[in-house]
């Protein structure tokens, strides 16, 4: 009876797997392996590509049209995530600190936006920034302005729109590792004579680095890549990673040139990943569970 | 010639919102002494520590270090270490990093750091597990580690919140001799927080049972054991019998004649007490002197009783018996070479009374 019950737990759990295995290999495998292999390709004249190896696509790359497109959105997806990430850590910490009736309440705050389509989300942001926006309606009634102050359609919208939107995918990796923080460390160093700012350095922001890291990721992939922000709130003169990648294949029907930038872009993603397993694996390595320190 | 304590409070009070968590606490402790702070948890003796540390402050009242009033000072300047609870070592840190924490921030040069890392780990006999981090470590050895880390910093005092609670029965004896050798040799006033008055007993010089709040009584582990000031105190330190009684005459220095239970018995006390006054004769489970009834050498008073139970407790047995108008009471008596035998059997009628002068008679209010 026994056997027959395990024996149907690990076939639930064959099956259980390897439908898991089958959704990411059909969905995501697939689809990027295909993407780097039409990336090798020509682009043809009739189809979206012709069956010829080249590197053609890549030496296109490194001409100065996509580089400027890449350092534009390099420098824009470091300047939000960089802003992200000082407007999170304080928020993250005193989310960690707050009072526990009050905490979840906090938390309900940031996970509100998710119930609204991000898109959605960044039309109404020009119903606040645009000429006629709140704002701008606030501003020059209150007198602080006397033209309408023109933020839509610039790089500072766009900043702004991706600040906005990533800001909790900062927060929550952030605030993930500061709670499970033992907050007797910070009161041990300030024993052995650390001072508010020394116990900061040495000991909160190591041991919260792998959420640092986490939440790094999670603004800075998405921010490199994402093309309706910049399409909505941006000026029609700067483009950027995104918007390069979506024309490639839907206004210039350029497949191969598509797939070479995109692969560019996942190469940058899986660096990144690489980077994360090796900090948080670091300080994982270092931080056993609570439970296992009374073993003798 | 009264030296100047170390570390003082003077009518010390603690808030947390409306709850009071000490009330007008007075303390003084000697330099060089094996300090505890033992109670129930809740009675107020983690935050008398933590006001020491400087992680709370008085809401009233003034705390002194060396005679210097240092409530307001922050933890960082305060020539005070703690042994936090959980060790609190830092997981992403050596065993050499943790150790020298403490002087890094004081900016010392680095040869005077290697060198007295070396040595205080070779104090804790850890001398070669500097390049270990802190999860590689057995409990014991983290223990050892947060006490080098803290004795490094030359403290005036050094501060132990229930330092053994994490540790099993026989790691825990063995730590407790090490810190208190370690404190002899050191000779630094350790201030050492605990609910088990074991533990307070074998390593103090002077112990404070806290009693929500206030303090029941001060005083070397022996007057606290053997002459309790209240119930509460008799009560957490053992095992107590507790006998009704009241007061027919003084005889004058400290004896009395007194009715115990509905006998005559003679009671012994420094205390004062009034003709007719209703007292409670408190006696350890070990004071108690019990014999079968058939040995009818016994001179009077005494009770009688039967056996309920014995607990055989290796060193111990325990006697658990009740007296013939209703009163049940528990005896300890050790084997012994010339009384070979001491085992009873349930129902067996036996004898009771005790050793003259060895009882605590408080009266009602010591409740």
């Amino acid at each position: 009876m026994a056997t027959n019950h395990s024996s149907r737990d690990s076939l639930f759990r064959t099956f259980s797997i390897a439908g898991s295995w089958l959704w990411l290999g059909l969905f995501a495998l697939l689809p990027t392996v295909v993407l780097l292999l039409v990336a090798f390709l020509d682009r043809g004249e009739v189809g979206f590509f012709i069956p010829s190896l080249t590197l053609d696509n890549f030496r296109e790359l490194f001409g100065p049209v996509f580089l400027s497109v890449l350092g534009d959105s390099l420098r824009l997806a470091l300047l939000s995530t960089l802003v992200c990430l000082l407007v999170a850590y304080p928020f993250a910490y005193a989310l960690a600190k707050a009072n526990p009736r009050r905490r979840p309440w906090l938390l309900l705050l940031v996970i509100i936006p998710f119930w609204t389509n991000s898109l959605i989300r960044t039309y109404a942001l020009i119903l606040m920034i645009g000429a006629q926006g709140m704002v701008n309606k606030l501003g020059l009634a209150l007198g602080l302005i006397d033209v309408p102050l023109e933020i839509l359609y610039t790089d500072f919208a766009v900043f702004a729109g991706m600040t906005y939107t990533f800001l909790p995918f900062m927060i929550l990796p952030l605030y993930a590792s500061m709670e499970k923080l033992d907050p007797s460390l910070a009161d041990a160093a300030k024993d052995l004579g650390a001072g508010a700012l020394r116990t900061f350095w040495h000991i909160t922001l190591p041991l919260t680095l792998p959420g640092v890291v986490a939440g790094c990721i999670l603004v800075f992939l998405p921010s490199l890549g994402c093309f309706y922000i910049p399409e909505i709130l941006g000026g029609a003169t700067n483009m950027l990673l995104g918007t390069f990648i979506k024309n490639q294949f839907l206004v210039a029907k350029n497949w191969p040139l598509g797939a070479a930038s995109s692969s560019v872009l996942t190469l940058f993603l899986v660096l990144l990943a690489v980077l994360y397993r090796f900090t948080s694996r670091r300080v994982a390595a270092n931080m056993p569970l609570r439970a296992s320190r009374n073993e003798e | 010639m009264e030296t100047l304590p170390i570390l003082e409070l003077r009518g010390v009070s603690k808030n947390f919102g409306t709850t009071l968590a000490l009330h007008n606490i007075h303390l003084e402790i000697a330099n060089g002494e094996f300090f505890t702070l033992l109670g129930p948890s809740g009675c107020g003796k983690t935050t008398i520590l933590r006001i020491f540390s400087g992680f709370e402050r008085p809401t009233k009242g003034e705390v002194f270090l060396n005679g210097i009033e240092i409530s307001g000072t922050p933890p960082e300047q305060r020539q005070v270490n703690t042994v936090f609870q959980n060790y609190a070592l830092f997981p992403h840190m050596t065993v050499r990093d943790n150790v020298a924490f403490g002087l890094r921030m004081q900016k010392r040069p680095k040869e005077e750091i290697a060198l007295r890392v070396a040595e205080v780990l070779r104090r804790v006999h850890l001398a070669s597990y500097v390049d270990r981090m802190p999860h590689q470590l057995s409990g014991g050895q983290q223990q050892r580690v947060a006490v080098a880390r803290a004795i490094i910093n030359n403290p005036l005092v050094l501060l132990l919140d229930e330092p053994f609670s994490a540790l099993d029965f026989k790691l825990r004896k063995q730590m407790q001799f090490e810190i208190k050798h370690l404190q002899r040799q050191l000779g630094i006033t350790f201030v050492f927080v605990t609910h088990d008055q074991e533990e307070a007993f074998a390593m103090s010089d002077r112990v404070v049972v806290m009693q929500e709040g206030t303090i029941a009584q001060v005083g070397s582990p022996q007057e606290i054991y053997e002459e309790p000031e209240s119930l509460f105190v008799a009560r957490f330190v053992g095992e107590i019998n507790v006998l009704e009684g009241r007061i027919l005459a003084a005889r004058g220095n400290g004896v009395y004649d007194a009715d115990v239970e509905g006998m005559p018995f003679i009671l012994h006390s420094r205390r004062e007490f009034e003709e007719e006054e209703a007292v409670k004769v408190l006696l350890r489970p070990e004071d108690l002197k019990v014999y079968l009834e058939q040995e009818k050498a016994l001179p009077p008073p005494f009770f009688l009783g039967t056996i309920n139970e014995t607990v055989y407790k290796g060193a111990t047995v325990d006697i658990l018996l009740t007296l013939d108008n209703g009163k049940k009471l528990q005896a300890a008596e050790f084997f012994n070479e010339d009384d070979g035998d001491i085992t009873y059997r349930p129902g067996d009628r036996v004898a009771v009374t005790w050793v003259e002068g060895w009882e605590v008679v408080l009266n009602e209010e010591g409740e």
